[in-house]
């Protein structure tokens, strides 16, 4: 077990250093920096000072290995923009971007499981046809769609959820959470469910094919012959089957619901990541796009490792494969 | 015997609803098993034996349905239990067996767990006694160092010990009962030998009652007490194992005995009768044999000979008819 995790945590570290050097390269083909910085008044020798002091006169590999040593420290330079220490930038955005993937993923999750199992077992009545058929909708529906539909309706019509910003915040240290306050919650639930409308369709229909696969295995039907009732059999035998995909599609789509989120943060004026980028990317601020890059596939790394761990945790076949 | 059978499946009739009208699976079976009793179903691929077990065990596949007919076990009838019913029956007075035993367990449980889930489902026992049972039922079925196998997946085990896994699931709540479909096709040659007469001793020490569906003459031969025959979802003949393969009473058996090289010698048994067994949509007019059989008569291809009991054992032909009357 611990070489296997051994193994991937070095599969993850040579995926963020790959990572890294494109970051990297987008800095080299940005141009040279020291021309962005510098004034009329310096002199050539000035500039040569400059370039020296910042160590972009050293070898390509000597500054890669700075520009990864100061990335692993979190030290991805000054904003072009504002002057401001990258890094701070987004440690201020990121909360609100991991609270909406987050409150968006377990919704999917809480929702999604449970509607794939029924309309699995329920095959054939007219509910579940029906939420069946309501799920090709879900997935084809655009979020941005989805998002200003539920504003029109639950903002403007009903006027009973706020449609935009994020609430008051309470400061806990490093992180701002808007989960602790009711204008902070309520703020949350139109852009969560929007952001989350994909996934639980996603979900219940990765969960119903798998259902529909497990029950006709033997397994399933020898469980049967033991006497085993049905409903064990199908949320204990057959639905933890069903979880190895459950898991990676998950664990995979955070990274994707980050991306998604750009979508709905833009729609719902969401402090977050999503629209930091925007912004970086506008005003072509590339420290700030660099640092989300590498933010960003750090956390898809992250997960990927955490989901092949947890596979071998759930899966004993893959536990005792690596002993 | 006097006895009350274990078993006991009288004109058992299993019918397919389908688009093309209704498919007959099983066509009036009947039979039965002693307390202590093997009976062997044979026949080719397809000819219901599977079904049969199925039925017996409720676990037909809708629309799948038992259409006539009635099973007893042990004396109380079965086949009219409501679902809930019949999964107390199931493991409890029934065990299965499985062909493949890579299969039958659930490879996200430990066998220990899928021991104690079976044996705490019929068996009023606590975690610990549920346990204690599940270690002893693995060393009964012959699987070294019990205690720590006991928390072992299924995937740490040969095909041969999974095999016998199974077994243990079958028994663990001492069934009167167990139905075995092809328990040893799926094994390796040197191990089907094992299991066999692993389930000959079990059935021998607790009195239980053995269906043992499978391809294998030899299998029959060795283990049996009586075996049944089966053709196109109708049973053509039934009796103890030394008649039925020394002086076999129907032209469909004797087609099957034929091809057995000799007794206890352990082959694969390939049928060496012409043509092939009908499709479920296409059994012919009176005997379903008749365009196979070389013996056929005017009468077998208009009128169904019933199962006719001669000596030990019945048969449903209608040679041995005229020779009744003769
Ligand atoms: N769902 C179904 N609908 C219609 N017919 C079916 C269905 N399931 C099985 N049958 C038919 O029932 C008949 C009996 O099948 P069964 O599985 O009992 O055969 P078998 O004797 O066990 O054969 P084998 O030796 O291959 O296991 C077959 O002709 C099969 O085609
Ligand atoms: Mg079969």
């Amino acid at each position: 077990m611990l070489v296997f995790i051994l193994k991937r945590l070095f599969n993850a570290a040579m995926v963020m250093l790959a990572v890294a050097f494109l970051a990297f390269l987008i800095f080299r083909a940005a141009g040279d920096p020291v021309e962005i910085m510098a004034n009329d008044q310096m002199s050539i020798e000035d500039k040569e000072a400059l370039r020296d002091s910042l160590g972009l006169n050293d070898s390509f590999v000597t500054q890669y290995l700075r520009f990864v040593g100061n990335a692993a420290r979190g030290d991805f330079g000054i904003s072009y923009r504002n002057g401001q220490k990258v890094l701070g930038l987004i440690a201020d955005r990121f909360p609100a971007t991991m609270e909406l993937v987050l409150v968006a993923t377990i919704l999917s999750l809480v929702i999604g499981i449970p509607l794939g199992v029924l309309t699995a077992i329920h095959r054939g009545r007219w509910h579940a046809e029906a939420l069946q058929f309501v799920s090709i909708i879900g997935v084809s529906l655009p979020s941005f769609v989805v998002g200003i539909l539920l504003i029109l309706v639950f903002s403007v019509i009903l006027g009973i959820a706020p449609a935009f910003g994020r609430g008051e915040v309470v400061d806990l240290g490093w992180w701002s959470t808007g989960l602790l306050t009711p204008s902070g919650r309520a703020a949350l639930v139109l852009p969560a469910i929007s952001l989350s409308l994909y996934q639980i369709t996603l979900i219940m229909r990765l969960v119903r094919a798998e259902m529909m696969e497990v029950m006709r295995s033997d397994f399933v039907k020898f469980a049967r012959a033991r006497g085993v009732p049905r409903w064990r059999i199908q949320f204990r035998h057959a639905l933890k089957n069903c979880l190895m995909p459950v898991i990676t599609m998950t664990a995979m789509n955070v990274g994707a619901l980050i991306a998604f989120a750009l979508i709905t943060e833009t729609v719902f004026q969401w402090p977050g990541m999503g629209m930091l980028f925007i912004q970086a990317v506008t005003f072509l601020d590339i420290p700030v796009m660099a640092a989300y890059l590498c933010i960003i596939s750090f956390i898809f790394v992250t997960l990927n490792t955490v989901v092949d761990i947890a596979y071998a945790v759930i899966d004993p076949r893959l536990r005792h494969a690596t002993r | 015997m006097s006895d009350t059978p274990v078993l006991d499946v009288r004109a058992l009739s299993v019918e397919f609803p389908g688009r093309h009208g209704t498919l007959t699976a099983l066509d009036g079976i009947s039979l039965s098993i002693q307390p202590g009793e093997i009976l062997g179903v044979v026949g080719e691929s397809g000819a219901g034996k599977s079904m049969t077990g199925l039925a017996v065990q409720g676990l037909l596949e809708p629309p799948g349905h038992i259409a006539g007919g009635e099973v007893h076990l042990a004396g109380r009838r079965i086949d009219r239990l409501s679902d809930r019913d019949m999964e107390k029956v199931r493991g409890a007075e029934i065990g299965a067996i499985f062909q493949d035993p890579l299969t039958s367990l659930n490879p996200l449980f430990s066998v220990g767990q899928q021991l104690i889930e079976t044996i705490r489902q019929h068996l009023d026992l606590g975690r610990r006694e549920a346990r204690q049972r599940a270690v002893e039922l693995l060393a009964e079925v012959g699987i070294p160092a019990p205690d720590e196998r006991v928390d072992h997946y299924p995937h740490q085990f040969s095909g041969g010990m999974r095999q016998r896994v199974v077994i243990a699931l079958a028994l663990a709540a001492r069934p009167k009962l167990i139905i075995a479909d092809e328990p040893t096709t799926a094994l390796d040659v040197s191990i089907q030998a094992q299991i066999t007469a692993l389930l000959r001793r079990l059935c021998d020490d607790h009195g239980t009652a053995v269906m043992l569906v499978t391809h294998d003459m030899g299998v029959i031969a060795e283990t049996a007490d009586r075996v049944a025959v089966m053709y196109a979802g109708r049973l053509v003949e039934i009796g103890p194992v030394v008649e039925v393969i020394g002086n076999p009473q129907h032209p469909y058996t004797a087609g099957l005995m034929g091809s057995i090289p000799e007794l206890g010698a352990r082959k694969p048994m390939l049928t060496q009768i012409d043509g092939s067994m009908p499709r479920l949509d296409s059994i012919p007019r009176g005997c379903a044999f008749n365009p196979r059989c070389p013996h056929v008569m005017e009468k077998c291809r208009t009128d169904r000979p019933e199962l006719v009991v001669s000596g030990s054992g019945a048969s449903a032909c209608w040679l041995n008819d005229k020779e009744d009357v003769a």
